[in-house]
Formats: C-alpha cells, sequence, structure tokens
C-alpha cells in the first residue's frame, strides 16, 4: 500500500460518544497505515467534542465533520460526504462498523468510486503491498482471506475483531468542517421519523465482549439470563423463538437475520442451536450451552457444554462468579 | 402496477456448505433452494400486487439450476419469470451481481414500466446485504432497505418503510419506482398450494443473456471482481471440549472454568 491516509467513519450515540468499536477501528487503522495518518470522519449533528479525547489517545491526526443541509442519517447523504472526501484526502481505504446502515453507505460508495469492499471483516492486513481481509463466512465454518484489488477499499470490521490499543503518542485531532455536496438521489428519499433507542444499562449487543443468550428453554423467564450477564457484565440476547413469543425485544435476536455477534464469550441458556442462531454466533471466541437436552444441536460446537437446568446452573453460576469477583 | 422481485439461488442453509478452492460456494451438491429471505420479498410484491391490482416478475442470475429459484417465485402467484444465464456471470461479486440485475430491470422496465423492485434482506450465503442498495445506485432509483412493514400509496405514487436499525427505528418514504428490501419480519411467505404448482408449468421464464441485456462481460463476473479470495479454510474444530451432566455443582464449576480461561 501507498502512504495514503486511512478514513474511519466514527459511529457515535447522539450523545457525541464513540460507540466501543470504533477504537477496534482505529486501533486496526494504524496498524495498516504504517505510519501514514488516520482520519476520523464525523457524520451527523452530534458535538464531537466528547469523543475527542479517545481520538487524541487513538493518534487520529484529523475529524472531518461533514455538514449538509440534508438528514445526516441517510446513508445517501453519508456516502455523498465520503465520496467527496475519498477524492479531498487520496485515502485508499475506509473502515466502518459493521452494521446494516454502514453497509449501506459502503454500498453506494462501492457503486459510486468503483471501490472494492468487503464486509463483516475480522480482521485486515497488508501483504506485498495488498489489502487482505480476514473473513468468517458459512455460519463461521469457514475461513476466508480476501483481496481487494481496487485502488480504493471499503472494509465494514465486525465488533471484536481486534482489541483495542492506544496509539504511542497521542495527538491533537484537528476538527474541520466539510460542506458535503448533497446528490439530487439523496434528496429524493425522505426520513419521515427516526427514533432512538434508549439505552438499556447494559453493554450493546453487537460489540459486547460476553453475551448471555436465552431460547425457548428459559419459558419465558429471562431473570436467570439476565443475572447472570449483569454477574458478567455483558449483554443479553435471545434467539427468534424468544422475540417470536414476546418474551424480549425483536432487537435482542441474535441469528442471521438478527445482530451478528463474535464475543469474547458466549453462553446460550435454552438455546438449542438452530442453523439460523448458529450464523449469528458461531464465530464466538469461547461457546458456553446450558440445556436440558444432551442432544441439543448446540453441544456440538460447545466449548463448554452443561446438560441441566438453566433455572438451577445459571443463578449457581452467577453467585459464584460474584464471589470469586469479590475475592478479587 | 408492476414489481420486480429479485431472487437468489443459493445452496440450503441445512446443508453441508463448502467453499471450493477459487474461493466461491460451492453450487454443484444438488440441494440449492430459494434464498429463505427471497420467500418475503416474494410475499410483500404479491400482497402489493393483489392491493394495487398489479403484476410481479421474479427475476434472477445464476447458472441452469437457478431456474428452480423464479419457478418457485411462480409457484407463489408471480406472473413471469426472468432467468439471466450466461458463463461470464460466474463470479460475480455483489456488485457484479447488482450490474446485472440493474441491467435485466432496465431492460424489463423498456418493455413495460416497472414501479417497485423488491429484494429480500441478504442472501443466506454471501449475507453482505450490499445489493440492494448497490441496485439502488445502479438504476438510480431511491433506495429503501431493510423494511419490516411496507406501504405504497399509487395515489400519491410514494412507498414507505419501517425499518429496526441497530440503535434506531426509521421510517423512510422515496417516490416510485423505487427498490426496497424486506427483511423476514415484513410478513409470512404463502406456501405454494396445487393450484399455483401446477398453473406455474404454464408460466413463462424468460432466459437472457449479458449479450441480451448490453452489459459488458468485463464489467461482471470474475473479471469484474473487485476482491479475490486468497485462501479458503473449514475452521478447526475447536479443542479441549467439555461436556458435562449437572449434578448439583455445574453452575460452580463453570465459574471456575470461566475464570480459568480468563474469560472472568
Amino acid at each position: 500500500m501507498t502512504a495514503t491516509p486511512v478514513l474511519v467513519l466514527l459511529d457515535h450515540a447522539a450523545d457525541g460518544t464513540l460507540r466501543p468499536p470504533v477504537r477496534e477501528l482505529l486501533t486496526l487503522a494504524r496498524t495498516v497505515a504504517d505510519g501514514a495518518p488516520v482520519h476520523g470522519v464525523w457524520a451527523g449533528t452530534a458535538d464531537v467534542a466528547p469523543a475527542l479525547p479517545v481520538l487524541a489517545a487513538q493518534g487520529v491526526a484529523a475529524v472531518h465533520r461533514l455538514v449538509a443541509d440534508a438528514d445526516p442519517h441517510l446513508s445517501s447523504v453519508v456516502a455523498d460526504g465520503l465520496g467527496q472526501l475519498l477524492d479531498a484526502t487520496g485515502a485508499g481505504l475506509l473502515l466502518l462498523v459493521s452494521s446494516f446502515e454502514s453497509k449501506e453507505v459502503a454500498a453506494r460508495l462501492a457503486v459510486r468510486t468503483g471501490a472494492g469492499v468487503v464486509t463483516d471483516a475480522d480482521g485486515l492486513e497488508v501483504v506485498d503491498g495488498r489489502l487482505v481481509a480476514l473473513k468468517t463466512v458459512l455460519a463461521g465454518t469457514w475461513s476466508t482471506r480476501c483481496a481487494i484489488t481496487t485502488p480504493v477499499a471499503l472494509v465494514t470490521v465486525k465488533a471484536n475483531a481486534v482489541p483495542a490499543a492506544d496509539a504511542p503518542a497521542p495527538t491533537e485531532p484537528a476538527v474541520v468542517d466539510v460542506p458535503v455536496q448533497v446528490s439530487a438521489t439523496s434528496r429524493r428519499v425522505q426520513l419521515v421519523e427516526r427514533t432512538e433507542r434508549p439505552a438499556s444499562g447494559r453493554p450493546d449487543l453487537g460489540s459486547a465482549h460476553v453475551v448471555v443468550v436465552g431460547g425457548r428453554g428459559t419459558e419465558g423467564d429471562f431473570s436467570p439470563v439476565e443475572d447472570l450477564a449483569d454477574a458478567l457484565g455483558g449483554a443479553v440476547g435471545a434467539t427468534r423463538v424468544a422475540t417470536d413469543e414476546g418474551w424480549i425485544g425483536h432487537d435482542a435476536q441474535i441469528g442471521q437475520t438478527g445482530v451478528t455477534v463474535a464475543p469474547r464469550l458466549y453462553v446460550g441458556a435454552g438455546v438449542s442451536g438452530a442453523v439460523h442462531h448458529r450464523g449469528g454466533m458461531q464465530a464466538s471466541g469461547t461457546i458456553v450451552a446450558v440445556n436440558a437436552d444432551a442432544d441439543a444441536p448446540i453441544f456440538e460446537i460447545a466449548d463448554y457444554g452443561i446438560v441441566g437446568d438453566l433455572f438451577t446452573v445459571l443463578p449457581q453460576a452467577a453467585a459464584e462468579v460474584r464471589r470469586l469477583r469479590a475475592q478479587g | 402496477m408492476r414489481i420486480v422481485v429479485c431472487v437468489k439461488f443459493v445452496p440450503d442453509i441445512q446443508s453441508d456448505r463448502q467453499l471450493g478452492p477459487d474461493g466461491r460456494v460451492v453450487r454443484d451438491l444438488g440441494d440449492g433452494t430459494l434464498n429463505e429471505l427471497d420467500e418475503n420479498a416474494v410475499e410483500a410484491a404479491l400482497t402489493l400486487a393483489e392491493e394495487h391490482d398489479g403484476e410481479v416478475v421474479v427475476l434472477t442470475v445464476g447458472p441452469d439450476d437457478a431456474v428452480d429459484a423464479v419457478r418457485k417465485g411462480l409457484q407463489m402467484g408471480a406472473a413471469q419469470a426472468v432467468h439471466v444465464l450466461d458463463d461470464d456471470v460466474a463470479g460475480s461479486d455483489a456488485i457484479g451481481t447488482a450490474t446485472v440485475l440493474a441491467a435485466a430491470v432496465r431492460h424489463l422496465h423498456a418493455a413495460e414500466p416497472v414501479d417497485l423492485v423488491v429484494t429480500g434482506m441478504a442472501g443466506l450465503d454471501g449475507l453482505t446485504s450490499l445489493l440492494p442498495t448497490a441496485l439502488g445506485e445502479l438504476l438510480d432509483l431511491p433506495s429503501l432497505p431493510l423494511a419490516a412493514r411496507l406501504t405504497v400509496d399509487p395515489a400519491a405514487g410514494t412507498v414507505t418503510v419501517e425499518r429496526q436499525l441497530d440503535h434506531a427505528s426509521e421510517t423512510l418514504t422515496a417516490p416510485l419506482p423505487a427498490v426496497v428490501s424486506v427483511t423476514d419480519q415484513a410478513n409470512a411467505p404463502r406456501y405454494p398450494n396445487f393450484k399455483g404448482i401446477m398453473a406455474a408449468k404454464k408460466k413463462p421464464v424468460t432466459t437472457l443473456t449479458l449479450a441480451d441485456l448490453g452489459v459488458d462481460p468485463a464489467t461482471v463476473g470474475t473479471a469484474g471482481a473487485r476482491t479475490q479470495v486468497l485462501a479458503a479454510a473449514p475452521r478447526p474444530p475447536r479443542e479441549d471440549r467439555v461436556l458435562v451432566q449437572d449434578t448439583g455443582d455445574a453452575g460452580t464449576r463453570l465459574a471456575a472454568w470461566l475464570v480459568e480461561q480468563k474469560l472472568v
């Protein structure tokens, strides 16, 4: 790779705080930038100030704040701004977190700029001057290495792909406003309404290091699942059955059509391990399964399986984790 | 109202799916099927066509047996099917596939105006979710992805979708024609009944090539792909696996194991 800047789209909450995977993206960006500057891109009307200490610690050279006279939540408007920035900075790589919104932005940019795109990467390397993305496919059962053969590369990176680390030397990132030329295409879609989901007090499901999941076996009682999640400082997820039954919100659904997770630790309680669910969690670091049915398919992929009643096993585990933690 | 539904033929996710040495999904295992998430797209299109006196055309790009995917669409109630079949399409990435589909939609639109293009939210093989938005860009139409609810106002000539994102829910609206993708929350796909299956046998499947569509083969397939798979390998099996039957202390033992593994 030539020493062109790397751009990182800075995913953030409405209050201006960066979402946790952004630090991982910036760390990865520095690794592949090999000394070239890493630039952040800020889309939306939120105040950038709360993010600046993290960006400084990550060694970010500059933050480009997209300013548009159109709704900044529309992926087309974000793509308008990023397209301009790719041209203006000569950047060869844009990293985005792997969210549905990012994939919309990447798809638009790929068509507009001719860039190659890899989604859901779990690693990125430079080999013989070429960018190579690592990706787990087919429901977590295969690993691939994929070179991007175009001058500009767009990569969406899964949460927990790399451990975040601060830069050796902090920076004082300059914040630069970028007036976006909003395309006629962008103006045809209208955002009628947008409601931010309230924060749960637990980590975000998509980026949590620990996820505890309840399935059919909970019979609608998620309290042991929540208890263990809280003891482990993790997020709560659910299977399709549990969300369809209305036991928990649809946004908790893990699977190929729900949230895809790859935490360091996944605990499935009363989860059978249907193929749709496995597609959303099989790339997890360590898999623990608790199920009364010894024939549940999830045991085939579990590092630690317990054939037992989740209503006794989970509270006992939560209590023991708290006891061991208190001991230090 | 004329609606085109783009569908994909994929290996059945219940089957033992594999990648070949070229990094492509092995498609000759004989258990391919209509991408399950595209059944929601066909259902959404059929429902809209029933509400607004319309017609549904199912469209696919793929090898010989991909015709099975559009046949399923015909059995569900689509009136017409189009299969883009060309060796030069093989190896297309999401943008390449979108390029071929966009050309096919333009071809259909030239014959008779297309009001709406509907797709599923993702293909259960590649799962990139890039196609619907890329298709909208290529057609220079508004794209409204991930509809959990979808309504069309024929008088106003608009389409409106409600969608759930990771951190927010949104309502988007745009003038027709437009491209919409639907999620598996949008509806419950109908099963083809006997009548539908028999009727489908009489319905036309038009086969088109890249030449018919005026697509330069260099822009699609392996030739036009912007990424190249260098290596593909099954993930190694997990080692040191533990399976215990709870005899009263499994929760305590799990906690100790998590500490030992430095996961707590």
